[in-house]
């Protein structure tokens, strides 16, 4: 299979169990070149497992992931991973960071250069290159993420509940640049999320999933504009449906 | 007793991270705290002189101390004293920081080598290193090899011990983030598991330096020819008590100094704690 015809990343029949029990079964889930799909749940449904087993930090139980074509194995520098967490590593700058996986590739100092600028101008950042994480909101904190792993050109990017922690205001601004990021750079990306507003807002399809043990319970392609109008009906009728679901879903844990 | 208050300002200066107002005020209060203890001290031992309380070599008022350091200094006796006891705990130190370091990254590291070591040195750690010296004595004779190897037994504990904590106490998180950006193996060893335990391994250090000097005093105490703790028990032989306060102001200050050192080194290496 070449990597140009088949899905950029391919879950095949992907299950875990920890010693409690199965946390998820049989999951099946093509994500194509340039997508922004959303995983979406209600906690403890597997979810953020998924996204570890596909970042290669977890070893599935049965079942495959690939990327290109390529089993995942182990982390590596092809699926770049953004953290609730933020995960910056505190004792470089704002630049030590963004070029953490260019150097470790030992790129040149201009090329360096040029990738640094380039994100930090992406996320708004350049004013702030010198700064070192501490020094940083939360917000600021995240841009640099995703900077990070962009800056590393990964054929994928994994991001972990990456606003779960932040405040709602800063959460929508976020959304909004990194909806205008992918406008720009059409990266493929995994996306896990609890907010069902969030994942139509960015999500070009949104997979619910079931309560534990997590599987796909159903799809829903998002077919809105780029650009999209928290406020538009159609927007609505999106986060009325899916709602429903997810709704039934948290239900279920509670019996 | 001038050139005593002096120097100590001057390293208390150094201590300090900048003009600020309050820090000035510390500062202030610092010094009087220290100007009053020596006040007291003089206050004392002249009343003992006045009253005739008892012989007045017990204890010398601060400008006695000063005056033997002063005549050991001129006659060029004092800095020999200082060099011997300093090159022990350079060579002492160092040897047990590499060692402690070393074995604390891979003990942290790898779980192998953590098994092997740590129950030797949990099983080492709990005697008191002063226990030791005698055997040290016994084992490597009553030379230069046994004071050195001392200081390194005795540094090696705090050192090995805060480093394999540092390691450890890494978040794992951002071993993850490190390793899905492309690092593994040495790199991911030297461009975040050293930096991240680099906090612990720093006050580990300040520990060692701390306790090398604590040990070499009783080292130099015993079959020594040079070196400031032979010059207290010198000192102790023939009555001179000034000579033994004097060689004790001067550990303090070499002591003082030292940890003075690690905390500039703190501070370069570890500004991104409390970044401007």
């Amino acid at each position: 299979m070449t990597p140009a015809a088949g899905p950029k990343i391919q879950v095949q029949g992907v299950s875990k169990t920890f010693g409690a029990g199965p946390a998820l079964a049989e999951v099946d889930l093509d994500v194509a070149a340039r997508e922004l799909v959303c995983i979406l749940g209600p906690s403890g449904c597997g979810k953020s497992t998924l996204l570890n087993i596909v970042a290669g930090f977890l070893a599935p139980t049965t079942g495959t992931v690939r990327v290109d074509g390529r089993p995942v194995t182990g982390p590596a520098p092809e699926r770049g991973v953004v953290f609730q967490e933020y995960a910056l590593f505190p004792w470089l700058t704002v630049t030590g960071n963004v070029e953490f996986g260019p150097r470790l590739q030992a790129r040149p100092a201009a090329e360096r250069k040029r990738a640094v600028d380039r994100y930090l101008d992406l996320v708004g950042l350049r004013a702030h290159a010198d700064k070192f994480p501490a020094q940083l909101s939360g917000g600021m904190k995240q841009r640099v993420a995703i900077a990070r792993a962009l800056a590393n050109n990964p054929a994928v990017i994994l991001m972990d509940e990456p606003f779960g922690a932040l405040d709602a205001q800063t959460r929508e601004v976020l959304q909004d640049e990194l909806s205008r990021i992918q406008r720009v750079e059409h990266k493929t990306i995994l996306f896990v999320t609890h907010s069902i507003r969030e994942a139509v807002y960015l999500a070009d399809r949104v997979v619910v999933m079931t309560s534990v043990p997590g599987r796909i319970r159903q799809v829903f392609p998002i077919k809105l504009p780029e650009i999209r109008d928290r406020f538009a009906p159609e927007f609505t009728q999106y986060e009325a449906d899916i709602t429903r679901v997810v709704k039934e879903e948290v239900a279920k844990v509670r019996e | 007793m001038a050139s005593v208050v002096s120097s100590v300002s001057t390293l208390v200066e150094s201590g300090l991270r900048g003009p600020a107002l309050a820090r000035r005020r510390a500062l202030a209060l610092q010094l009087t705290a220290v100007a009053a203890f020596l006040a007291l001290w003089s206050a004392l031992a002249g009343v003992v002189v006045l009253l005739e309380l008892f012989n007045p070599i017990f204890l010398p008022g601060p400008w006695l101390v000063v005056g033997a350091l002063a005549e050991l200094a001129v006659k060029g006796e004092l800095w020999v004293h200082v060099a011997a006891t300093l090159e022990r705990v350079v060579i002492g130190f160092g040897t047990g920081a590499a060692l402690g370091v070393t074995l604390g990254l891979g003990a942290g590291q790898l779980a192998p080598v953590r098994n092997v070591v740590e129950p030797l040195v949990e099983l080492l750690r709990p005697i008191p290193p002063l226990a030791m010296l005698p055997l040290f004595i016994v084992w490597v004779g009553i030379g230069e090899p046994s004071k050195i190897g001392f200081i390194t037994y005795a540094t090696f504990f705090p050192i090995f011990l805060t480093t394999v904590t540092g390691v450890r106490q890494i978040d794992p998180v951002l071993l993850r983030a490190a390793r899905s950006l492309g690092a593994r193996g040495l790199g991911l060893f030297t461009r975040v598991i050293l930096p991240a335990a680099l906090p612990d391994i720093l006050t580990g250090l300040r520990l060692g330096v701390a306790l090398a000097f604590f040990v070499i005093v009783i080292s130099e105490f015993i079959g020594a020819e040079h070196g400031l703790g032979y010059l207290i028990n010198d000192g102790r032989n023939f009555f001179l008590v000034p000579q033994m306060l004097g060689a004790a102001v001067v550990l303090g200050l070499l002591g003082y100094a030292g940890n003075g050192l690690v905390r500039l080194l703190e501070r370069r290496l570890l500004r991104w704690q409390h970044p401007a």
